[in-house]
Order: structure tokens, then sequence, then C-alpha cells
């Protein structure tokens, strides 16, 4: 025992408060949990999953594996190339749905690549095409990618390649259009498209010869580097974009393009407060990625919106998608914008609240606690409340305004249930029709259900280790 | 010859309070001489000729001054893991208070380990107890209803992280000079108990009290500990830690009827211990609580008390027949039920000394019965009866209206967790009792000389109602049964 009888015990209270006011009359410290029922109908499977012998050990190699992964990047290419896209074939974030499901703005983006790909002359034809089911559609998650809000990927987009010095771990995400009228969010016009072929013309090369001749840009410090410096690396991304410009403009300025393209890049860079999200995004997912498929395993890998349905995959549930439908986001509206004309929520960059960012690190980014609906001291308890249901604090990604404490990472859907605190997103929204583009931000949280759902497969495949009773041990 | 440590940590932060806190905490160490942990700035560099310890070569106010003079070298590690830990230790963040913690994993990462009890609905109770095991704290569970499969799991894993899991349904323990769950205000004394049965180490207890002995530790195991299923787990584990304890002469426990290979193995496993152990098993042919006690007093060379009891007033001579028992702990009732059964023959009731003996525990039935409210299938979704004393009030009236009830008998537990005045509620019911049927009402009065209720005055307000009250609930079933002998 260790030192049961030693010392006067502070004692944690889980229950009756009249047992803890007693022991508080015998002058004793006491901390009190406040504590309520796990979300209805998951005790028995809980009290499985806890029973779980690999639990605790697979909880702890899956956060040690998180944390010990480090994201460079490595080179900057064409989606064909670094993919392996063949013309007609297509990615999209979150779980894998068909057009005939897809949301307004994953049907917008979908339309506007097909145009920018040339495989159809305009929209209509597009449609015509996707219709008739012509287009191969996959989640960017089964090709190691990812993409924010509708997350389209085409073959002729260029894509961030990003990778683990230590495992050789790999993770692909598009350049970032900016802000507005832009693919993602599912606009088409021609100015989307003819933007598209800049960034592929012109930038992305003009990316892939900065970053072979600076060599790898180590990600996951430009991460640490910038959590304490403002962003939460979702919805606010401006001093890693910076930083990431700071690094690279050497290389840009000496790799023998012509000056007006690289102007032309470096403010198109230094003006999207966002680019760095397309850094930020593949970073957290090859941190995550390093973490599945341990058996035991209760920590959540993926969280991802198509725009119709929200997914979730657990590590010890290997690729099994968790979904329900995806609720929509509350927040602020740009413009005559309301919530009627909010799409429900969408896009892979819940990847980053996944790994500890975006909402978990809410406290620091109080510069955009408003810009979600919330407030400074809003901010501050988001993150504290999502240290409820994480596994670990992060060793590298700390928050000043809470004395640098790591943030909360590895989400354990056993806590979830327990606490019914469900994970805070922070996301931008898209318009609900089609070729519309952004109408907002705000903040959202999965569908309940998928959290009970990803339980019951916990319990079912910790069964017949738990149902075997361990030996009456006699010492 | 002393030891010296003086270094400047360059790069280390931290701000004043927590050094200070951490200073404080090194000069505590036996053997520690001088100690000055603080930010190098020229002032604090100024402190080290007067502590007798030289400065460091470079030091500027950035770095963190770590300057220690102990006894020897033991400790000096000993101060200087004292520092690393401190500085380790989690800032309490600010910007407000912090939401209190949702979960037992949550309130040990903010507060540090301790021992954690936890009293939530039974089907909840694994969860909380596995974040205290996993974190390394030994765990008192106060919720029954847990399942039985859950119990033996949970001590294995506790066998294995070192620490102790007391309960489930384990009612009181004292750790520390601290009662927890149903206890009472005792003196630190040369007694330590295993108790699976809360009602019978609180007798035991308070009978030591009343002697004036006090005890080390009362370490709880549940009341299913000493089953075929679950083994004894908890109760080696608690003899190990008792044996352990300097301030530990005697070693009692305390348990209902055990399964009887258990008790073997438990009385094979305490001969191997320095420290003697008595046992006190509630079971017909087995000396009763009371008598454990005294044997506890005759162990230590003390002699015996009186012990006390409150006369009340005879029964006006109805015609009723029948001991009837009402009670809140199980022990208490299992106790008096062996008591009686000598005397009277079978005594029904809802956890019955035979089987045949059972009754449903919800209505009033004839014969010699006896009641524990505080069983588990009483106890589901309500207070326990110590705490709520309604269920048995009902039931007193209900009791004496019955024209063959000829003595009702009742335990009345005090302490911490407690109803705050019981006989304020059950002495009138008392009365009224008595009047309305004419029976004789008994109670054993389970309280310490200090706890908190006044055993004194809860004693002299029962009195009053009428009842006769014993600190012994075997002196109580005894007048009980005489009473009832004589009417029938």
């Amino acid at each position: 025992m260790t030192g049961l009888l030693r010392g006067e015990p502070q004692v944690i209270s889980a229950g009756v408060g009249l047992l803890a006011d007693a022991v508080e009359l015998q002058a004793a410290r006491v901390t009190r949990v406040d504590w309520s029922p796990p979300m209805a109908g998951t005790a028995d499977d809980l009290a499985t999953v806890l029973r779980d012998p690999r639990r605790a050990a697979a909880n702890e190699l899956a956060v040690r594996r998180m944390f010990g992964a480090r994201a460079q990047l490595v080179d900057v290419l064409p989606a064909r190339d670094a993919l392996g896209l063949r013309p007609g074939e297509f990615l999209h974030a979150g779980p894998p749905i068909t057009w005939q499901r897809a949301s307004g703005p994953l049907r917008g983006a979908l339309l506007g690549a097909a145009v920018f790909e040339g495989i159809a002359a305009d929209p209509e034809t597009a449609a015509g095409l996707a219709e008739r089911g012509e287009f191969g559609l996959s989640p960017c998650h089964d090709h190691d990618a990812v993409g924010p809000m509708a997350g389209l990927v085409s073959p002729s987009m260029w894509v961030f390649e990003l990778a683990d010095p230590a495992t050789g771990r790999r993770c692909y995400c598009t350049l970032n259009e900016g802000l507005g009228k832009v693919l993602r969010y599912g606009a088409y016009s021609p100015e989307v498209i003819e933007r598209l072929r800049w960034m592929a013309s012109v930038l992305g090369p003009l990316l892939q010869a900065a970053v072979r001749r600076h060599g790898p840009v180590d990600v996951t410090a430009i991460l640490a580097q910038m959590v304490q410096m403002g962003d939460e690396a979702h919805n606010r991304n401006r001093t890693g974009t910076l930083m990431l410009l700071r690094d690279l403009l050497p290389s840009l300025i000496e790799s023998g393009k012509p000056s007006a393209d690289v102007a032309a890049a470096v403010a198109f860079i230094g003006g999207n407060d966002h680019f760095f999200l397309n850094l930020a995004m593949p970073a957290c997912k090859i941190a995550l990625d390093a973490a599945r498929d341990i058996p035991g395993s209760t920590m959540v890998v993926a969280m991802a919106r198509n725009g119709t349905d929200f997914g979730m995959q657990v590590s010890g549930t290997g690729s099994r998608w968790f979904t329900a439908p995806a609720n929509t986001p509350e927040g602020l509206f740009l413009g005559g914008y309301g919530p009627e004309d909010a799409n429900p929520d969408i896009g892979d960059s819940a990847i980053t609240e996944t790994a500890g960012l975006g909402g978990f690190a809410m406290a620091a980014a109080p510069a955009i606690a408003r810009l979600v609906g919330g407030t400074v001291a809003s901010a501050l308890a988001t993150t504290r409340r999502m240290y409820e249901i994480t596994l670990a604090e992060h060793p590298l990604l700390q928050v000043p305004a809470l004395d640098f404490r790591g943030l909360p990472a590895g989400i354990d859907v056993a806590l979830v249930l327990r606490t019914g605190i469900l994970p805070q997103i922070n996301t931008g929204m898209a318009g609900r029709v089609a070729g519309t583009g952004q109408v907002g931000a705000g903040l959202v949280t999965p569908p309940a259900e998928i959290f009970p759902a990803a339980l019951l497969a916990l319990a079912e495949a910790a069964g017949s280790l738990v149902r075997s009773r361990p030996d009456a041990r006699r010492s | 010859m002393t030891a010296e440590h003086v270094e400047a940590r360059a790069g280390a932060y931290a701000d004043s309070v927590t050094l200070m806190q951490i200073s404080a905490e090194v000069r505590k160490h036996e053997g520690v001489q001088a100690a000055l942990i603080a930010m190098a700035t020229e002032l604090n560099l100024g402190l080290l000729p007067g502590l007798g310890l030289a400065a460091p070569d470079r030091a500027g106010p950035n770095d963190l001054l770590i300057a220690l003079r102990a006894r020897d070298d033991a400790a000096l590690a000993a101060a200087l893991a004292t520092v690393e830990a401190g500085l380790l230790a989690r800032p309490a963040a600010g910007h407000g208070p912090a939401a209190a913690p949702r979960t037992t994993a949550a309130a040990v990462r903010a507060a540090g380990r301790g021992l954690v009890l936890v009293s939530v609905p039974g089907r909840h109770a694994l969860a909380e107890a596995v974040d205290a095991v996993e974190a390394g704290c030994d765990v008192m569970i106060f919720s029954d209803n847990v399942p039985v499969e859950q119990e033996v799991w949970l001590k294995d894993l506790a066998a294995q992280r070192d620490v102790i899991v007391m309960g489930p349904d384990c009612g009181t323990a004292v750790i520390g000079g601290i009662g927890l769950g149903f206890s009472h205000t005792l003196a630190a004394g040369p007694v330590g108990l295993v108790a699976a049965s809360g009602t019978g180490a609180q007798q035991v207890l308070c009978l030591l009290d009343l002697a004036g002995v006090g005890v080390s530790a009362a370490i709880g195991v549940g009341g299913r500990d000493l089953s075929a299923a679950v083994g004894g787990r908890s109760a080696r584990a608690a003899l190990a830690a008792l044996d352990q304890d300097a301030g530990t002469e005697l070693i009692v426990v305390v348990s209902k009827p055990p399964d009887s290979q258990v008790a073997a193995g438990l009385r094979g496993y305490a001969a191997t211990l320095a420290t003697p152990v008595q046992f006190a098993f509630v079971a017909a042919g087995q000396p009763d609580l009371t008598a454990a006690a005294e044997a506890a007093l005759g162990a230590l060379d003390l002699p015996v008390p009186v012990w006390p009891q409150w006369p009340g007033a005879a029964g006006s001579g109805g015609a009723g027949t029948y001991l009837r028992g009402l009670f809140s702990g199980g022990t208490l009732c299992e106790e008096a039920m062996v008591i009686a059964t000598g005397w009277l023959g079978a005594i029904r009731s809802n956890i019955p000394l035979q089987p045949d003996w059972r009754i449903d525990p919800n209505v009033v039935a004839s014969g010699h019965t006896m009641i524990d409210f505080g069983d588990d299938e009483l106890t589901v979704g309500r207070p326990h009866p110590m705490i709520d004393l309604s269920p048995r009030l009902d039931r007193l009236a209900a009791e004496a209206a019955d024209p063959d009830t000829a003595v009702i008998l009742l335990d009345v537990v005090l302490g911490h967790g407690a109803h705050p005045d019981p006989a304020a509620e059950i002495g009138p019911a008392i009365a009224a009792a008595r009047q309305l049927g004419q029976v004789q009402v008994v109670v054993s009065l389970i309280g310490a000389s200090a706890d908190p209720q006044g055993l004194l005055r809860q004693a002299g307000a029962l009195q009053a109602a009428g009842a006769h009250v014993f600190a012994s609930n075997a002196a109580a079933a005894r007048f009980a049964c005489e009473a009832v002998a004589v009417r029938a």
C-alpha cells in the first residue's frame, strides 16, 4: 500500500456530498468531483471497456506515439504524382459519401474541380457526369491526406508533402486558397477556377523550388511556437503563416523564378492568414496516424465531416467510421448571411482538435475568441474543459495563459461518455447552397451518438478478454 | 561530515512564491541544515554567506539558485529530490478558478494523490475506482450494488498497483485519524481494525472508545471480501499494511460469517505476521462483538469496564409475544439474530441465518422478525437508513400496531455521516409506538463519547422516550430476548 497509513490524508470524494462534508468537518483537505452519470445506456459497455486489460497500456502507447511524431514539409508536388490520382478521381473531406447524399458545398467543390481539371466544360455538364456516377469519390483520410472544408483534391492540384523523419510516415494536403469565394467552401465561379489554375501553374512550382532549395521545414516546431503567439491552428493561423514565409522567403527569392511571380506568391501567402492551416492539418494527421490501430486503445484518431455526416475513427477499432448526421455550427456570419444559410459541419480540419489544437487550444488564441462568438474567459474555460476528456497534456504545444500547461490531447471515448463533455471544434461555415462560399465561422461539436457507438465497438472487441475471470491470487 | 550542493541552473524559472514553498518544504526534511531555492538575484546571492554556503561561479538573475547543506549525502539527496518534485509540480493555472473536476482522474491531476472516496451509484462506481487505482491512489468504495466480478477485478488491479481497494459497500474506515463514511470521533491508539463489516467495526470501535482505548486505523474491506468469490484479497493487503504500521499493537479482524476456506487462509496468513491478530466473526458459536472488544482489551492487559446502559420504562403488558428487530446496520442485525435464535428459535429476516427463514422485508410478518434496512435491495435509489430514518420510523409504527409484537429492538448509530440528531426523530416515534401498542422498545446505541451528536444527550433523549438503551448491541439483544421470553 502506498503510504495509506502515513501522513494526514487528502481525500478526493466522488459522490454523496454529505460524506465529503463529514471529512471536511474533521479538518481534512477534500477535493470534490463534480460527478454526473455517464451518457444514458453506456454503463455496461463502460464497465467492459474500462476492464479491458489492454486499455491502460494501449492508451499510453497511443499517446506516446502521437507525441513522438514530428512533421516536416519535405516537398510540394501535384496530387497526381503524390497520391497517384487519375483523371476523374477526387478526394473529399470526412467519411465516405456519394454524390446523391453530398451537401451543397461538397457538390459545388466537386463541380468546380471537374471544370478545373477540364473534364467538364462547365458546372452543369459536371453535375450531369456526377449524377451518372462517373466520378470516383473517396475520403482524403483513406489516402494519407486531409482537406479543409470540402477537402476536394483533384489530380492537377498541388499538395504539400509532409513526412515524419523517424518513421517515414507521410501526409498530404492541398495549398490553401484563401477566404471568401473559394472552392473548399463550395464556390466554383470563374474567379475560383482562375485562382486554382494560378496556384497549379505558378504557386505550386515556386513553393516546390523553394522547399527543395531550403530543405525540410519543421512544421511541428512552428506549431509549438505559433500556439505561444496567439494561433490555435484551426481558425487562426496568422503567426504560423508568417513563420513559414520567414523560413521560405530566402529560398523563394533565390529560386531563379521571375521576381513578379515571387512577389505575387509572397503577397498571396502573406495575405492569407489561413495558409498554414493546410500544413497544420497534415502535421496533426501524421501524429494521430502514428497512434492508429492499437488494440484496446480508446483514443480518437480522426474526426472529420463531409457536410452531411460527422465521422470519427478510434485507435482500437481500426479504420471503422462511427458516423451520424453532422451538427450545424453556431457563431458569427459574414455580410448578410444568417443561420439559415449555413451548411452542416464540413471538413477534415477537426483533425486539429483531435490533436489538441483548434477548439482545444482556445486558451492560446484569445484574439479569435470573439470571432467564434466567445469571450477570453470562455476561451480559457473551453481549453480547461477539454482536459476532462483527454488522456494527456502535449509536451510541446503549451499555452502561456495557462502557465505553459500542455494542450489537452488524445480524446478518450470513455471520458467523453463519462463526463458528457463533447469535443469543442472551431470551424468555418460554408453556405448551404452550392457555389456560395464561406458564410461565417463558429463553434460546433460532434453528434453525441457516435461516442456510444464507438464504445460499443470497443466493448465488443474487449468482450472475451473481460469475461475471462482472472485466477484468484493467493500470495 | 556535512554535504553541500550549490547550483545555478540556467534557463530554469519559477515564480518566487513557488520557490518559497519549495524552500519551506525542503527545510522540513530532517538533516537539512540550510536551504535556499530562489532566482539568483544579487539579493539572494547575498544571503548565501549567511547560510555558510559559497556562491556559485557564474550566476545571474535568470538562473535558478539551488543551495543546500545537509547532515549527510542521503539527506542531501532527499532534499534535492524534493526540489525537483516541487519544480515539476503543476502550477495552479491562474485567471479565475478552474471548474470543479468532473472525474476522479481529473481531480487527482488537479489536487495530487489522495485517498479516493467513491459513493456514486454502484453501477457507475467502477470508473471512478479505476481512475483512483490507475493514478496510484488507495480507494474506499462506499457504494453498494457493485457487481462482484468488478470487485475482484478491481482488487487484482489494486494489488498490481500496490494500493488497496476498501469496499465496495465499505461503510466505515479510519485512516490517518480521519473517519470516512459512517465513522466516529476516536482517539489515536494501539488497535488496528480490518473490517469486512461496517457496523460490526463501528460497534467494536465504539466499545473500545468507551473503555478509553483508541485506534491506529480501521481499514474497511467491503462486506464481500471474505467470501469465496473475493477470497479476502483486500483483507490480506490491510493486514500487511497494519503489520507494517508502528502504531498498531493489536489487529482485530471483524467480519460477518466468512467463507470457511477464506477464513482459514486468512488465519494462516495472520499467523505469519509480527503483530498479534484477533478474529471476530459474527456467527453462531462465536464470541459476539462485545466479547471481541473485551478480548482485545484483555490482549492489551486493560480492564473491561461495565458497558453503559440507560434503563427505560417497563412495557404495560400487552398480549404480544414476538420480537421485532429494525436495524440500519447489517452486522448488528446479524449479531442480534445469532443471539435471539438461541433464545427464541427461528428469526425471520431479509438477511436470514437460514434460507427458509427468508421474508419479504417490505411487509410486517408474523413471528419473530428482524429486518436489515441497510441491505442492498432496500437502498437502491435512496439514502442509507442511518441518514434517512423515515423507512424505519414508518415500520416502527406498523410493528407497534401489530398486537403480536411484544418488544421492538432498534439500533441507533451515531458518528460522522449519520443523521445529525437521530434521537430527535426516533425518540418521539418510540414514545408514540409505546403508547399505541404497549410494546417495550430496546435500543442499541452505537456511538463514541465524542461523536458530534453527543452520546449522552442521545441516550438521554431515547431513555426519556421510554426506551431501554444499551451501548452493547449484544446486551440489547439479550435484554430484548429476556423481555420476550418473560411474556411468552
